[in-house]
């Protein structure tokens, strides 16, 4: 895998740190350099490069579970933000020959031009298995500096993802328009960190949407005369956007439909006074077992979240039904809101990447706009 | 809602005789449902009429009928048995066509017997070419462009309004029977010809040939409420073009982004939905074209198929398992995870591994046949191996394939010459990953390769760096010289020690022994449907060289079973009936049962069989690393056939235990020479017979025993380049051609003994006595194998003098080579004398076939006597002989139009049947018998 065999990149040493201690050594992948944030990892065996792009993974370093990272290249198309936004990535193969036909790049040039450190060649399955045990923490990835005294001391200075409000790093800055003007439904964003294809899912039906930065008050949303309102998935700690919780309590108020996804979620159920608590390891992945409870069918779906919202708080709430549950440890993955046109989800209906069960959440969505 | 408990009672229809295109994954998947059927306490009535399945034993159903497939003896069942419900789906093509047939005669609705897991609409859309094509336009996916040819005049004027290339796909056939590629005009009338006599409906489909494009398998089960999932995306590394029975696979698809997977798995999802509403499995083959990304669905079985087994394998996901259950009414939601045991079934299991599966063939067996891959299935068997990169399962697959390879090249096999080596990557044929490599060693740049097999370039390039692995390891002279480093990613991309030390010309050992100073040691980690998110309960096991190890090696007292990978003619699902035994045997005696196998197909290597599995190649190094972390009492080398009784030697010289029969004399066993010795001592007789290095010391022997001898290789399996022979010149090109194929082979000659009778023993001896296990003589002469012969059970024929004479030499051979556990032994009986021809000391492929007919669990006793813990005097035998069994073989000969179909020395059956005959006025004996006459007049 070094470059005399004309084939791999010329791989330099790296190591990767976590916080309790815990070392792998490895080789470089991506830029030369340091990543700090917390580890997370995801069991997708496709949608790379939608993983890297996702908003929801600012700050985390990934651990991507498949064998092979890379073999389709990157394609400039497929990405859900403009550019990667995970802190690092920690894989098992790190394969730059890709085969793709309609890719731009490979996966080397790629990490390169956006700057992003990686490891390759460390046993992933032993630090997912780690993880999975020690819970959620923070680690520290480096191709530059191989001295792990000095990099135990950068790591013990990063803040902790419990507390850790991050939505608005990641949220757009300008409020801007997706979709036909046209369009019969005006829909207005909420954007903690949203992703590319839950924008073109409202799209696609019908709607006209003004995405706003994390932090507008209602009465500019208001502004937009939106039919309906929707909250973004995004990165960090719910409980730490005492901003977003209250404009999200003055949406309910308006009795228009709320639809909410991932961090949306979260925020539906703490403007309801429902607690969310940080998970001992998330759900990250595209094949996430759901149950919709209205219907009785069941669901594969695309998740990634590191918080969840607190069942009983959810059991002791007359006016908030649980709509989705999860078959593998029945944590909630949906409610909505009795007597009013709110309703929200955990995981990604939108999918990018992963299975396309969930889509006819956007359609109810849209539906509520209609009535 | 749960099951559905007006379902009490249901019979499973077993795939048959082996045959290429459906093989014992049947019996795997078979054998699976029964199992998760009882576990529902349903009563479980089984149908096969083949002897050799696990699904047909006591451990796996409660009633069992080894009769003819036929709809008599679905009726004689039914009215003897109340059944509620049919599954059909677990039996192949076979099972679903008799449940068809039993259907339209209106047997099932007579007997208010339901059919379950399958829908007989969609099943006949399905297999009706023109009608599914219709069906899939209808819902908006697409097809090829093609059109439905009934006549000779229909499929010309298709071929001309699609143009070449072109597919012709027969109706209603098996693994590609009779279809093939068309890629010139002046190949087209016989090609048209072949597939309308195919097909039973004298019906083809002329489709245009989309070469090139890349082919995908997704395994779906949905459920009654239309829950579906996916469990597995295979890619085919042979592109579209070669059946995917004969391609070789890989899982997870390695050249697949989200966008192109995801449509897939829409199409899929959508497809199954439109056709009808059973609860199962379902298979979808897709094509995709590499540029456009154009997708078009090219085939759909809504049941469990031949490529269940191996994504069952592949995932951890037991599918015929579930499959069953969700048959009898329960939702995947309701279901568990088998794996975690905490998580719901309703899930898409995802790999952090790589798994290959790779085709074997045995065109050597096949003279004559056309060993160019298409359309048509000829592979035997398979191997299925695992590794954390595709290289190093790639590698791993090699060194399962039984062939005397060490891995992709790197080990004196390889070709030389360019042009030979181009030849064969445009023709494909099965040696055609070998030349791949050499090609590029060769220097073929990689597009030429493309443009040639059409291969994806991401395999050819991951190939490429095994080629730049081997110049780099050819730079050094001695291990030592190798960087720990560069020596661990080697083992990393599954190199042997046995390719290294080839490269670096110089002794395995000597490899070994550096890579253990080096402390380069197998890790192994565990299949567990989910890449570790959850944890798994199952112990199921690959190797690789990853830093942490999963398997825990327990203070038990453990058995190691050696299994005898991939089936081939010679040797195939008998031997996983025996393992299966095996394990059951030293479960029960206390000690942890381990299993070693590679091959996707059986039920020894379902994980829930043995205490751990490891799924690996039965390899001499990658046995060794497993021995090194168990430290077991002993391996069983009998019941895996002469794949594992091969390792013996080995395992000997290393001081590792046998369980059973020491080596030294089943070495006396096997060793012609030594064997004859034996037999005079005992005063036994035997043929005459001589070995020889060279022809003229050939020719001498012969006229020495006298004509007419039998020629053959001194190490063979199933009569491989075996041959009866009548003067000198027929000597020199026999020996010439064993030569040829096999260079360090001495070769054996017979006298034969013409028109005699030939019978065989299976015997168990525990050092102090001696169990017969059965007699057979065959209805065939000495002259055709013995897996080629219909052997009765028992003796028919013979005199009682001439069978007292078998028993008396069996227990003397049995004494004399100190057996501990099972012995087979041939006879060839002439005027009323007996001679011995060979012993086999381990378990024959008879042993199943006398365990059904008696009714007794034989391999289980023989595996408690070779452990020790039980004499035979501390078992009830009684054996329940009822009138004769015929164990009758079955061959595949319509996938080699062109072979001589003739039957002699060497064996060409595929499968085996069994048929109970009341006395020897049987029609079917009678038939038989009087074909013996015809061989005899020969």
């Amino acid at each position: 895998m070094s470059e005399k065999f004309g084939l791999e990149p010329d791989l330099k040493p790296a190591i990767l740190l976590m916080d309790d201690g815990t070392i792998f050594h490895g080789k470089a992948a991506g830029k030369i350099g340091v990543a700090i944030g917390e580890i997370c990892f995801n069991t997708g065996m496709t949608g790379y490069q939608e993983v890297f792009t996702d908003p929801s993974y600012f700050g985390q370093l990934l651990v991507t579970t498949n064998a092979h990272i890379g073999n389709y290249g990157v394609k400039n198309s497929e990405v859900e933000s403009e550019s990667i936004k995970i802190a690092g990535l920690i894989c098992k193969n790190f394969t730059v020959n890709y085969s793709r036909k309609q890719a731009d790049d490979d996966i080397q040039d790629y990490f390169e031009k956006e700057g992003l450190v990686g490891i390759s060649d460390v046993d992933t399955r032993a630090i997912v298995r780690h993880i999975r045990h020690k819970g959620a923490m923070n680690a520290i990835i480096s191709s530059s500096i191989l001295d792990v005294n000095e990099l135990k001391e950068m790591l013990s200075k990063a803040p902790s993802m419990d507390g850790l409000e991050l939505a608005s790093k990641v949220s757009t800055t300008e409020p801007y328009f997706v979709g036909d003007p046209a369009a019969k439904h005006k829909v207005a964003v909420l954007d903690f960190g949203t992703k590319r294809n839950i924008l073109e899912c409202m799209a696609q039906r019908g709607c006209y949407l003004k995405v706003f930065p994390a932090k507008t008050p209602l009465s500019e949303l208001q502004a937009f005369n939106p039919d309906g309102f929707f909250l973004s998935n995004g990165p960090g700690d719910p409980a730490a956007m005492d901003y977003a919780v209250a404009t999200v309590k003055d949406i309910l108020k308006q009795d228009k439909p709320v639809f909410g996804i991932c961090l949306g979620h979260q925020l539906l159920a703490l403007a309801l006074d429902i607690p969310t608590y940080k998970m001992f390891n998330g759900h990250r992945g595209i094949n996430h077992p759901v149950k919709n409870l209205l219907t009785g069918h069941c669901e594969i779906t695309s998740q990634n979240h590191g918080f969840g919202v607190d069942p009983k708080a959810i059991a002791a709430k007359e006016n908030v039904e649980i709509t989705h549950r999860n078959l593998n440890d029945d944590t909630i993955e949906g409610i909505r809101v009795k007597g009013k046109k709110a309703f929200s989800v955990q995981y990604h209906p939108e999918a990018a990447p992963g299975p396309h069960d969930a889509r006819y959440l956007f359609d109810d969505f849209v539906g509520l706009m209609e009535n | 809602m749960p099951k559905d408990n007006s379902i009490k009672s249901v019979l499973i229809i077993g795939s048959g005789p082996i045959v290429i295109g459906q093989a014992c994954e049947f019996d795997y998947s078979g054998s699976q449902a029964s199992r998760s059927l009882r576990e529902e306490g349903i009563e479980v009535t089984l149908i096969n009429s083949n002897p050799a399945t696990i699904m047909t034993d006591p451990v796996t159903a409660d009633n069992i009928y080894l009769q003819p497939l036929t709809v008599e003896s679905i009726i004689k069942i039914l009215e003897e048995r109340k059944i509620d419900a049919v599954l059909p789906t677990m039996g192949g093509q076979t099972a679903l066509n008799l449940a068809i047939e039993a259907d339209k005669q209106g047997v099932w609705e007579k007997y208010g017997v339901r059919m379950i897991g399958v829908d007989i609409a969609a099943i006949e859309l399905t297999e009706n070419r023109e009608a599914f094509r219709q069906h899939m336009i209808n819902i908006g996916l697409s097809v090829a462009p093609s059109q439905i040819a009934n006549s000779f005049l229909e499929g010309k004027e298709a071929a001309q309004k699609i143009g070449y290339p072109l597919v012709i796909r027969p109706s209603y056939t098996l693994g590609g029977t009779g279809g093939g590629f068309v890629h010139k005009e002046e190949e087209f009338d016989a090609a048209l010809r072949r597939g309308l006599a195919a097909s039973p409906t004298h019906e083809v489909l002329v489709e245009k040939a989309v070469l090139g494009w890349k082919e995908f398998e997704l395994e779906l089960l949905r459920d009654k409420n239309d829950n579906v999932v996916i469990i597995c995306t295979v890619e085919n590394f042979d592109p579209m073009g070669i059946h995917t029975g004969d391609s070789i696979t890989v899982a997870p698809a390695m050249t697949l982004s989200d966008t192109a997977y995801q449509q897939m798995r829409d199409e899929a999802i959508q497809a199954m939905r439109s056709l009808g509403n059973f609860a199962g499995g379902c298979n979808i083959q897709f094509s995709q074209d590499p540029v456009t990304e154009n997708l078009i669905v090219i085939e759909i079985n809504p049941r469990v198929s031949r490529s269940s087994a191996l994504a069952s394998k592949a995932t951890g996901y037991p599918i015929a398992k579930i499959a069953a259950k969700l048959a009898i009414g329960y939702t995947l939601d309701e279901l568990k995870n088998q794996i975690t045991k905490t998580t719901s079934a309703f899930f898409e299991p995802t790999l952090d591994y790589v798994i290959v599966k790779m085709p074997r063939w045995n065109f050597d067996k096949f003279p004559g046949a056309d060993n160019t891959l298409g359309l048509q299935m000829k592979s035997v068997g398979e191997v299925m191996s695992i590794g954390r990169n595709f290289l190093e399962a790639l590698q791993k697959a090699c060194q399962s394939l039984e062939n005397g390879r060490k891995g992709l090249g790197a080990d004196m096999k390889e070709w030389v010459r360019v042009e030979d080596v181009l030849g064969r990557l445009e023709v494909a044929s099965d040696d055609r990953i070998f030349r791949i490599k050499d090609a590029i060693r060769l220097g073929v740049p990689l597009q030429t390769i493309q443009k040639l097999t059409h291969i994806d370039m991401w395999f050819l390039k991951q190939i490429k760096r095994l080629v730049n692995y081997d110049k780099e390891i050819m730079r050094f002279n001695v291990p030592s010289d190798l960087s720990e480093p560069f020596f661990r990613e080697l083992k990393e991309v599954g190199y042997s020690d046995a390719q290294i030390a080839w490269l670096l010309r110089v002794k395995e050992e000597d490899v070994t022994k550096q890579r253990k100073k080096l402390k380069i040691e197998r890790t192994y980690k565990i299949v567990d449907t989910c890449a570790a998110e959850f944890e798994a309960k199952t112990p199921y096991y690959y190797s690789t060289f990853d830093s942490e190890n999963e398997s825990i090696s327990s203070d038990r007292k453990k058995v190691i079973v050696l299994g005898s990978g991939p089936n081939r003619i010679g040797q195939g699902i008998e031997f996983d009936y025996c393992c299966v035994h095996g394990l059951l045997a030293i479960k029960e005696v206390g000690y942890e049962a381990i299993m070693v196998n590679c091959n996707p197909e059986t039920v020894s290597t379902d994980f829930d069989m043995a205490d751990k599995l490891y799924f690996e190649p039965v390899f001499w190094e990658h046995l060794e690393s497993i021995i090194e972390l168990e430290k077991p009492i002993g391996v069983i080398v009998q019941l895996g056939g002469q794949t594992a009784l091969k390792l013996a030697e080995t395992l000997h010289q290393r001081g590792i235990p046998i369980i059973g029969t020491s080596f030294p004399n089943m070495d006396l066993a096997e060793d012609r020479g030594a064997f004859s010795d034996l037999l005079k001592e005992l005063d036994i007789p035997y043929p005459e017979y001589g070995v020889a290095d060279d022809v003229d010391q050939a020719i001498a022997i012969a006229n020495r025993v006298g004509y007419p001898v039998l020629v053959r290789p001194s190490y063979v399996l199933g009569g491989q380049n075996m041959r009866i022979v009548i003067n000198d010149q027929e000597v020199e090109r026999q020996v010439l051609t064993i030569f040829k194929h096999m260079p360090e082979n001495r070769v054996l000659i017979d006298h034969f003994l013409d028109r005699a009778k030939e019978a065989e023993i299976d015997a168990i001896f525990d050092g102090d006595d001696i169990h017969i296990m059965g007699i057979m003589e065959h209805i065939e002469p000495a002259g055709i194998h013995s897996g080629d012969s219909s052997a009765v059970l028992p003796t028919y024929s013979l005199s009682v003098e001439a069978v007292n004479t078998m028993v008396e030499y069996a227990e003397k051979l049995a004494r004399a080579l100190n057996i501990r556990g099972l012995i087979n032994i041939q006879f060839a009986i002439k005027d009323n004398k007996v001679y011995v021809i060979e012993a086999n000391p381990r378990a024959s492929r008879t042993t199943p076939f006398i365990a059904k007919a008696y009714k007794v669990p034989y391999l289980k006793i023989a595996t408690q006597v070779m452990l020790g813990t039980h004499k035979l005097k501390d078992f009830v035998i009684q054996p329940q002989p009822s009138g004769f069994a015929i164990k009758v073989p079955v061959f595949s000969f319509d996938k080699f139009p062109n072979v001589d179909k003739q039957l002699g020395p060497e064996m060409k059956s595929t499968g085996e049947e069994i048929r109970y005959i009341k006395d020897l006025t049987d029609p079917f004996f009678r038939e038989l018998d009087r074909n013996r006459s015809m061989y005899l007049t020969r």
